[in-house]
Order: C-alpha cells, then structure tokens, then sequence
C-alpha cells in the first residue's frame, strides 16, 4: 500500500506534472508567474485546495450520486478557493492584491477538476491525498521554475533580490505575456528532451 | 425517485456544509482582515494626504451611519487639534468601483487632499490617477462646496489625458465626500471634540 501511495505521489512530481506534461491549468501559470513570490503563492494555494479537495471528494465518493458529480465537486472546491481566499486577506495581504483575480480562478482550474473527477472519485482517501500532494507539489514546482527563468530574465531579480549587476539591462519581453508563452515553451521543449534518453 | 431524492438530499446537504463552514472562516478571519486592509490599502492613502500629523489617524477613528452606509472616519491632529477628517467614497470607474480617500479640515471645510486606495484601471493610463500626484494635488485647497468636477463636465479639474473616465470617476468620489460631509458636519464635530483631550 505505501508502495502504490509513493508510486502516485511520484507521478506528479515528474511523469505527469501538469502544467508541462499534460499541459493544463495554463491560464494562471502564464499570467501569476511574473515574480518568485507569485508563483511560489500561487502554487501553495492551488495545493491546499487540490489536497483538501481530493480528500473530501474521495471520502464522498460513495455517496455522491453520479448524474450531479459535477455539480457537488465544484461545491466542495469552490468552498475550499474561497476558504484560501479569505485566509490569504487575513496573513498575506499583499500577496492577495497580487494574485487578485487568480484566487477565485482556482474554482475552474482544470487541475482540480480534473483530478477530483479522474482520481478522486474512483480511489480511497489516502491514495487522494497522496496524488493531490503530488499533483500540488508538482505544480508548484513548475511555477516556480518558470517564474525564475522569467523573473530573472525579464526584471533581474530573484525574489526581489537583484541576482546581476547594476549593468543588466533587463529582458522586459518576459515578464511581459508573450514572454510566458514562449518560456512555457522552451521549459516544454526542455522536459521532452531530456525525457527522451 | 429514489435517485431524484438521492440527488437533491446530497447536493443540500452539501451546499449547508459548505456554508456553514465558510461562515465560520468569515468570522474567523474578519477582523483581521480588516486590519490588514487598513495596514496596506488605508495607511498610504493616509499617510499620502496628511503629512504633518502628531497622531495616528488610524487608531484614531469614528464611525457614523450615513443613511444606510457605516463610514469609518480617521482623525488627524494637526497642531495638537483635531481637525482633520479623512474617509473614504467610491466613484465608478472604467474597470469598476474606484476607491478614493477625501480629507478635509474641519476649521476651514477645505479639502486637505485625496488619494486613490483601490481601482482596477488600465495599467498605465487610468492607473496613473494614483500614482500621478499632480491629479490628485489638484483637489488640494477647494472647499466643501465649491465644484470639483472634471473640466469635461464644467468643472475646474484638469483630467489624466487617456482617462476620462477615470479622472470622472474619482472626481465623483470625492463629490460624494464633500455631499457627506456637508450632511455629517455636526456629527463630526461632535466626535472629533470627544478626542481633542
């Protein structure tokens, strides 16, 4: 059992890391990624309510009748976003007013959608944990990495610390959004290749 | 029918937990929250409009009802006197409500200055009624009753070029400040004479 529960922990981390693999969820990967910071918050976020979400869906799984599956996970994601929400107000204010919009968005994020209907309702509680920790890390990690590339290419800082001299001229394209398509890209052509030996 | 049962108990069930629960973060997290926005959104805006204060406004504050509308008021001493009051009315704007902080002197009923809390303008062109001070410098001076309309619509105030709406919009803010506190005035002075010991 522990095996299979590492084995779907792993899957997310590299095999099937969302944004790169199945390429999904792009909307908030291409727009939050300007900065370290937002990323890293974003990633946090969307794990919290992939994690809590899973579990619930799974612990209902038998009870959920199927013709409003649908309906009832977007209910129990929809209550987990706005719990995230509220609590980011509360203890990172400023994070908040950075990601705006994108908080709410998580409702409709084909990620946790996505696993709640694929995984979720058809696997017991702690195999959903494990996979909505996978899948949560694996997105977070993502992030990570491409608003590195972007935010050290396009303002010259990592986290708000200046990583070049004071000659940089910085790469604005990047942190622009074209910028994130053509990253997005170059990370993608990366996975595959090194994939591929 | 049993299915039919079946659906609309879970989904019910469901959708009161889940209300239920928010409810709870709410009150959890509410007043935090609330200081949180006062910490991030309201002490610039205040700290922008009255320089020279030996207070802190934000300790310092009332609230009054305005028909059906709770206003918070922050005091400013100037000179040791309580005679500054600042409070915040929204204008609609291009992208939605515009936030806009009003000060008055109660000696002299003359607008001390405004500034912008929140908006969600055009970057670059109505964002830079915020952060384009002399927009909102403009206000500076005029008294209570004297019109501060934008110059499109008869009024003295020069508009951020490429923001009409904008401009419009935070003018009207402050309208709506100088309406209530023509409407307030004596309530106000009743308070802000409780706090001159």
């Amino acid at each position: 059992m522990a095996q299979s529960m590492v084995k779907e922990f792993t899957k997310g981390l590299w095999a099937e890391v969302p944004p790169f693999r199945l390429v999904l969820g792009l909307c908030p990967v291409l727009a939050v990624t300007k900065t370290v910071e937002n990323g890293i918050g974003m990633g946090i976020a969307t794990t919290f309510v992939l994690v809590c979400s899973n579990l619930l869906v799974s612990m209902l799984r038998n009870v959920i009748p199927p013709k409003v599956r649908i309906a009832c996970y977007i209910v129990i994601i929809a209550t987990f976003v706005t719990i995230v929400e509220l609590v980011m107000q509360a203890f990172a204010y400023p994070l908040f007013l950075k990601l705006g919009i994108f908080i709410p968005l998580i409702v409709v994020n084909c990620i946790v959608l996505g696993r709640s209907e694929a995984f979720a309702s058809k696997n017991p509680p702690h195999m959903a944990i494990a996979d909505g920790l996978g899948m949560g890390i694996g997105f977070t990690l993502s992030l990570t990495v491409l608003s590195a590339v972007r935010e050290i290419l396009g303002t010259g800082t990592l986290l708000g610390n200046p990583v070049f001299g004071p000659n940089f001229q910085p790469f604005t394209f990047m942190v622009e959004a074209p910028g994130a398509f053509v990253c997005l890209g170059l990370l993608l052509c990366m996975m595959n290749l090194i994939g591929k030996k | 029918m049993r299915e039919m049962i079946s659906m609309v108990v879970v989904l019910t069930v469901l959708s009161a937990f889940s209300g239920g629960m928010l409810a709870a973060v709410r009150t959890g997290t509410k007043d935090r929250i609330e200081n949180q926005v006062l910490k991030f959104q309201k002490a610039p805006a205040i700290k922008q409009i009255l320089q020279e204060v030996s207070n802190d406004p934000l300790q310092d504050r009332f609230k009054l009802m305005d028909s059906d509308n709770e206003l918070t008021f922050f005091v400013g001493k100037m000179g040791d006197k309580p005679n500054a009051v600042i409070f915040e009315t929204f204008g609609k704007g291009y992208g939605g409500d515009i936030g806009v902080m009003t000060g008055i002197n109660i000696e002299s009923d003359k607008i001390i200055g405004i500034a912008v809390t929140t908006h969600s303008e055009t970057p670059g062109l109505g964002s830079r009624a915020k952060d384009d001070p002399s927009f909102a410098s403009q206000f500076a001076g005029l008294g209570v009753d004297e019109n501060i309309a934008i110059k499109n619509n008869g009024g003295p105030i020069d508009i951020v070029s490429g923001a009409t709406i904008t401009s419009a919009g935070v003018s009207n803010a402050a309208q709506k400040a100088q309406e209530i506190y023509r409407r307030l005035k004596p309530e106000i002075e009743k308070q802000t004479s409780q706090m001159a010991n």
